[in-house]
């Protein structure tokens, strides 16, 4: 099954992505061939296989509910591309 | 004093044949000579290398001798380290100093170890050639014409040209073992859960692990004990002991039984290359070893369905950099929206954005269970055939790799055949095992490398094997001319 162009373009979109009008057939016909060599995978018989997470199936270890982080805003904002007062700058989200 | 391995450089430095600094100052001399024929480095820190060795060189006048103490290393560029860029390779990490130390960095700088500085890598991981790093391409010291491999490319290129004697890479696919293959080097990627992920900019999380390249197994094996253990800052670190593995390299390989898989020596590996991982079979066999043929059968569906899980993990872990809370933000955002799609978009390399979009299409609705599903029952499948396996042999050997080193730009018109180059490695990312790849000869003067590949948490095994034949072999000591 082949992407289209406007399957391309909503992926893109879903992923947040903003990609270059020109870029965009170039793109389509390589994720086609990615997507072709994916699409081998449906010749395997994996009925009733239970799917592997994670490779030595450990589940996510529980810690004491209990604060073991310091607040570290100000050296973490000092990095960030806009800040104010504290606060991540972003353009104006609400009219 | 480049020639020196860090075993060596012990030595040397209990000695007093030299100092911390003077080492340190003679590497940093070397890189700034021969390094612009590499780009290895994406950043050199040669202040905070010469207070390292001075520290150094302190601890131990003031009687420490512990083997890494004044030892020069550098760290892949995905190794968060305090207060120096972290750029993964990507412009979308311009100017990211990280406020902290991946665990790796802060266990390495605990043991004693100096910091050269950070090394080039394909963006985020993502390659097998060290061609989508955003700092250009990396150049293999064995003939500057070719890749270096990748993602670890930096790494292999840097200690290959004996700019420093070891480096910390990552292996989501085969990062750490293809690059040290086709860069005359040894390099092992633990088991899943060995080494902490803490720090380390994700690309694959469940497939992700940190490992050593360096020159030798004994080297190996010296940094691979200091950047091992349980760490609860990682949710996936395994909580048990770390093996000796200095104690497990004199082991005797008298009764070690090795596995030929018949699928690493089939169609589309170059026979040169097959011809030279069976002259290795043919020592360690006078070591004492055994050797038996045995199948991985899934093995072929391992490329497919890796490139469904990892670019799966990736869409979702590159989902923080949205040019909002640190890294590259693109000129006057109209909204939003329009910030994060073009901060994302002029951020991140054509190869990122690729994965993330293979990888957003396979988790989308409609798709899971046809692809993240299916590619997850493939990957039970690669972890079974290795369980079997290891019932009956100790370690599976075969080739690193199908090719030998290829020209700068040969696959970067079709990805996919780029991505057929991980055949031999990505199934140990998938079942989680470790796999370590060590120097076996040359074809036509470039580097060919064998695998090891072991059960769960046997490193000490893979370690003791390879150190073993380079104690009958001189391909590791080989230097590169030029260099």
């Amino acid at each position: 099954m082949a992407l289209e162009r406007s399957e391309v373009e909503k992926i893109a979109h879903l992923a947040r992505l903003g990609l270059n009008e020109g870029d965009i057939p170039q793109t389509t016909e390589t994720l086609n061939s990615i997507l072709g060599l994916i699409d081998q995978m449906q010749a395997v018989d994996t009925q009733g296989i239970e799917p592997l997470a994670h490779p030595l199936e450990a589940t996510q270890r529980l810690r004491a509910d209990v604060v073991n982080e310091s607040n570290q805003r100000d050296a973490y904002q000092a990095i960030a591309p806009a800040v104010e007062s504290g606060l991540y700058l972003v353009p104006k989200v609400i009219e | 004093m480049h020639q020196l391995t860090l075993a060596e450089i012990a030595r040397g430095l209990a000695d007093k044949q030299f100092s911390a600094e003077e080492l340190s100052l003679s590497l940093l001399a070397r890189i700034a000579q021969l390094d612009p024929q590499l780009n290895s480095f994406i950043t050199v820190t040669e202040d905070l290398a010469l207070e390292q060795a001075k520290a150094a060189d302190a601890r131990r006048a003031a009687g420490e001798n512990s083997p890494l103490l004044g030892a020069p290393i550098a760290h892949k560029d995905l190794f968060c380290t305090n207060g120096v860029l972290t750029s993964c390779g990507s412009k979308i990490l311009t100017g990211f100093k990280a406020p902290y130390d991946a665990t790796v960095v802060e266990k390495l700088k605990t043991a004693g170890t100096v910091t050269l500085g950070k090394l080039n890598m394909d963006e985020f991981a993502m390659g097998s050639a060290n061609e989508s790093s955003h700092y250009g391409p990396v150049k293999n010291p064995w003939d500057t014409s070719r890749v270096p491999g990748g993602s670890s490319g930096g790494s292999a290129a840097a200690v290959a040209a004996r700019l420093l004697p070891a480096a910390t890479g990552t292996d989501t696919g085969g990062s750490i073992r293809q690059p040290a293959a086709l860069t005359n080097l040894t390099g092992i990627k633990p088991t899943y859960g060995r080494v902490s992920r803490w720090g380390m900019i994700a690309y694959a999380s469940s497939l992700d692990q940190g490992g050593p390249l360096a020159r030798t197994a004994e080297d190996c094996a010296l940094l691979l004990g200091a950047m091992a253990g349980f760490d609860s800052k990682d949710s996936t670190s395994v909580d048990q002991p770390v093996d000796d593995y200095l104690a497990a390299l004199a082991q005797p390989l008298a009764g070690l039984r090795i596995g030929l898989p018949k699928e690493y020596f089939g169609a589309g590996l170059d026979a040169r290359i097959g011809e030279k991982v069976m002259a290795v079979v043919e020592e360690l066999k006078k070591l004492g070893a055994t050797v038996k043929d045995i199948s991985l059968p899934s093995m072929q569906h391992a490329i497919p369905a890796y490139y469904v899980i990892a670019p799966a993990e990736a869409s979702s872990n590159l989902s923080r950099f949205d040019g909002v809370r640190f890294g590259y933000r693109c000129e006057n955002p109209k909204d939003l929206q329009d910030l994060y799609k073009r901060s994302r978009g002029e951020g991140f390399g054509a190869e990122v954005k690729r994965r993330i979009m293979v990888g957003t299409y396979a988790l989308s609705a409609g798709y899971y269970d046809a692809y993240y599903i299916k590619a997850q029952q493939i990957r039970r499948l690669i972890k079974n055939d290795f369980v079997a396996a290891f019932k009956d042999v100790d370690v599976i050997l075969g080739p690193t790799t199908p090719n030998l080193a290829w020209k700068l730009g040969e696959k970067n018109a079709d990805p996919v055949s780029a991505y057929l180059e991980d055949i031999y490695t990505i199934t140990a990312n998938l079942a989680g095992i470790p796999g370590l790849s060590m120097p076996a000869g040359f074809v036509d003067g470039l580097p060919v490398g064998v695998q090891l590949l072991g059960n769960y948490f046997q490193e000490g095994r893979l370690l003791n094997v390879a150190h073993q034949y380079q104690q009958v072999s001189d391909w590791h000591k080989a230097t590169p001319a030029g260099f």
